[in-house]
């Protein structure tokens, strides 16, 4: 890996452009920039994007925000447009009609909603088929671009707009899906979890190893949403920092096969900490609700254990 | 066929359009000015800013530019204000204003 | 010089495809199609073609990775029937709205339900208003012929769309015929090389395919799109003149067969214009003045010119080998019908609904046609305007 000092890889030049229109505060596009700047200096890349926040305002026209070539087709369907886009630079180069010395990397980015489901097969089939591409998922568990609509990435007992807290309901019934094990699961060189952190070294070696590792690669990455988790945008490194240490979102990778965790928090915080501090969650705190906190820390604390269980046994 | 963007714009006709509305050209969302949108600014008091840059990549208007390791004044016309730079530093060096 | 063989239609796709030599080829299988993606699949297998094959897991998927590819500077095609087709529908529109000349060999079947494996134009019909280009093929020998020529006429400078290449469903797929086969190098000379000014994989010249618009643009957009696809009518011409050249064979928007005299013409399209043209043979030895005409290119809809085409007869027979379910026809009769009053030529035009599902389209239903509309001109009989052919009562 290359050097990881934030100084240095923050004089690359920006490969996104301002004068998007993402919400002020968003996280999906702070992960955007990081993923981004792991690309090579000289490389090239064509970037896709499965129809959602990140798609509707970074490609609004005439505006687009890439510096690179970009690729929107539908919502559905970002993993199978770019494994023709893969597919297609495996036939020109082969043809001589690509210079032999111009490098080419291929990422896509999708919400949860483009990933975890509506573009799930589509995703699937791509990582199967093993394309020379990386396919991340800014996950902010929920459909925020049509309104905070629950998804399968949506934690148990979030209010949703489809899931809303009321008389009857604490909100979401069901626990999120986890996408990162079932990619693994495909047998491709490279799947990790990863979200902002104050220094972004997880994420960037992430990327890096994700953009650099032949084959088809998936990166997960949490990227909180103001509006949908409702807290002040100031806020999101805190928040993002509190996924971590209570193990919500743990941070680890599966290289080839091999589960590697890649942070154990000194103290693991409860999960209240992480909730606390979001809107979405707030009828958790109400009294006579202290049932619903014991089991949002059971289903984390089973998670936590389950990982560690898979990071361990390949030792 | 490069596209140059200042030659659209919402009462161009429609044979000077690009072909299925593709852009022939990167990074042209700059002539958009987002900052426009902000209710709160962030001011840069260069006096206590010890340049360790943990500012810079959390901006998701990447308008906290950086050269030679080195950040420079804000990109006003594209900070939304969303204020994540000034819970960041550590040393007090940006401050939050009311107002644009 | 060109070769005498005997193909199925399916092969004559395939033998094209390879002689073509495009770059990318996703796709998914579904009966009748699915020789085709195994044919090439073949050829590579065997080092004939460079083509790059992609065995996505639907046919989704197969559109969606053929507009990435195609984007990205290669020329692309897929091959697909039925329910797959329909599948593809939102890709098919963006296909088009995005501009990419890619190819798509449709082996026309019936769509569900109740599933059915057989021909009818259900599939193709209803992707009609989807901004494809479609062409429609009588027998083997133009289904190749009409592969030949997509390329040239989708990536012509004017146009920039896809285009559709139908066969019917096992009557020509799969059904061996005697074809006529240029060389090799004579086709990859027709053809040319693809070589787009934009693209996504051009190093140095970033672009951008897919925006979201406001509606200060998308009309205008459309309006675009739609020119483009007025424009292929004279590029579909001058293709089918250059096409003539190297291979004999002539090429439009239609095919009039003995017509010129006719008071009573078939319109039809497909294989079936093989048994109307029996018919009218038959028919024309017992001195019946009976005519077809066979349409080749649905979209762009040749509308002026059928009703020229139209306009000396007394009556029309309009053939849908697909119901529309709107309660007054397929979608043939309306576009047709619509064709003839607005260049005002006023005659008897009766809709017709035939060979739904495989269901069997014969000499005796042709005659029975053209004697309901000699009844209707001659006698004043009433006709229904729309009915059914070869439905059991």
């Amino acid at each position: 890996m290359n050097n990881l000092n934030l100084k240095e890889i923050m004089n690359k030049p920006e490969r996104l452009a301002p004068g998007h229109r993402m919400c002020a505060g968003c996280g999906a596009t702070i992960g955007v920039r990081a993923v981004l700047r792991a690309l090579h200096e000289g490389d090239y890349a064509v970037i896709g994007n499965a129809t959602g926040c990140l798609e509707v305002s970074t490609y609004m026209y005439p505006y687009t925000a890439w510096e690179d070539s970009y690729i929107h087709n539908a919502f559905e369907n970002a993993g199978a447009t770019l494994s023709g886009v893969e597919t297609a630079y495996k036939a020109l180069k082969k043809k001589g009609k690509i210079p032999e010395d111009v490098n080419y990397k291929f990422i896509t980015f999708g919400g949860d909603g483009g990933t975890y489901d509506i573009g799930f097969q589509s995703l699937s089939g791509a990582m199967e088929r093993n394309h020379d591409m990386v396919y991340v998922c800014y996950d902010n568990g929920a459909y925020m671009n049509t309104g905070i609509q629950r998804s399968s990435a949506t934690p148990m007992y979030a209010d949703t707009t489809t899931t809303p807290v009321g008389s009857q309901s604490n909100g979401k019934m069901q626990n999120r899906k986890d996408l990162a094990a079932i990619i693994a699961e495909h047998d491709v060189p490279y799947v990790a979890q990863t979200t902002l952190t104050t220094d972004f070294k997880d994420l960037h070696r992430k990327s890096e190893k994700a953009i650099y590792t032949e084959g088809a690669c998936f990166l997960n990455m949490m990227a909180p949403c103001p509006r949908g988790w409702q807290y002040d945008t100031s806020e999101i490194m805190k928040i993002c920092k509190l996924a971590v240490d209570t193990c919500y979102w743990p941070l680890f990778e599966v290289d080839h096969g091999k589960w590697i965790l890649n942070y154990e928090p000194k103290k693991k915080l409860p999960i209240e900490d992480f909730l606390r501090e979001q809107g979405r969650f707030k009828h958790l705190f109400k009294k006579g609700n202290e049932d619903l906190l014991v089991q949002f820390q059971q289903e984390v604390d089973r998670r936590w254990e389950n990982l560690l269980y898979r990071c361990a046994r390949e030792d | 066929m490069r596209t140059d963007v200042n030659k659209i714009n919402e009462m161009t006709p429609h044979q000077e359009l690009t072909e299925g509305l593709m852009m022939f050209a990167g990074g042209t969302s700059k002539g958009f000015k987002t900052g426009e949108w902000r209710t709160n600014t962030p001011v840069f008091l260069e006096e206590k800013c010890k340049q360790c840059l943990l500012c810079a990549p959390v901006c998701p208007d990447c308008s906290i530019p950086v050269k030679d390791s080195k950040r420079a004044e804000f990109d006003y016309d594209h900070c939304k204000g969303c204020g994540i730079c000034a819970k960041v530093c550590p040393f007090g060096a940006i401050e939050m204003k009311e107002g644009r | 010089m060109p070769k005498k063989d005997r193909m199925s239609g399916n092969e004559a796709v395939a033998y094209a495809i390879k002689q073509i030599n495009p770059d990318v080829m996703p796709a998914f299988p579904i009966t009748p199609s699915t020789e085709i993606p195994q044919m090439v699949s073949s050829y590579i297998a065997n080092g004939e073609v460079d083509t790059e094959f992609i065995p996505v897991e639907s046919e989704h998927s197969s559109m969606s990775a053929a507009i990435g590819a195609q984007a990205a500077g290669a020329r692309t095609l897929t091959a697909t029937s039925s329910a797959g087709l329909a599948l593809m529908w939102e890709e098919l529109l963006l296909a088009a709205s995005n501009r990419m000349p890619l190819a798509l060999a449709l082996v026309n079947r019936t769509l569900s339900g109740p599933i059915n494996i057989n021909c009818d134009h259900t599939d193709s019909m209803g992707a009609r208003d989807t901004g494809w280009i479609q062409i429609y093929a009588e027998n083997n020998q133009e289904v190749y012929d009409n592969f030949i020529q997509a390329y040239p006429i989708a990536e012509h400078k004017d146009v920039h769309l896809p285009i559709m290449i139908c066969q019917d469903g096992f009557i020509t797929s799969h059904a061996v015929e005697n074809i006529e086969l240029m060389d090799d190098d004579v086709v990859k000379e027709f053809v040319g090389e693809y070589e787009p000014e934009e693209f996504l994989l051009n190093p140095g010249k970033p672009m951008a395919v897919g925006p979201y618009a406001i509606s200060a643009y998308a009309m205008e957009a459309r309006k675009n799109q739609e020119i483009a696809l007025e424009n292929s009518k004279d590029v579909i011409w001058q293709v089918a003149k250059e096409y003539e050249k190297i291979s004999g064979r002539k090429y439009g928007f239609f095919e009039e067969y003995r017509t010129k005299d006719a008071d009573y013409i078939m319109l039809i399209m497909g294989s079936a214009a093989g048994t109307a043209k029996q018919a009218v043979d038959e028919l024309r030895e017992q001195g019946k003045k009976v005519g077809v005409l066979k349409l080749r290119v649905f979209r762009p809809f040749p509308a002026k010119e059928i009703a020229a085409a139209l306009s000396r007869c007394k009556a029309v027979a309009i053939m849908d080998r697909c119901e529309s379910y709107n309660g007054n026809g397929g979608p043939l009769g309306s576009e047709v019908t619509a064709a003839l009053f607005r260049n005002k030529v006023m005659i008897e035009a009766v809709n017709y609904i035939y060979g739904l599902a495989g269901r069997d389209f014969t000499v005796e239903n042709v005659f029975d046609i053209f004697a309901q509309l000699d009844d209707a001109v001659t006698s004043g009989t009433e006709i229904e305007q729309y009915q059914y052919i070869g439905l059991r009562k």
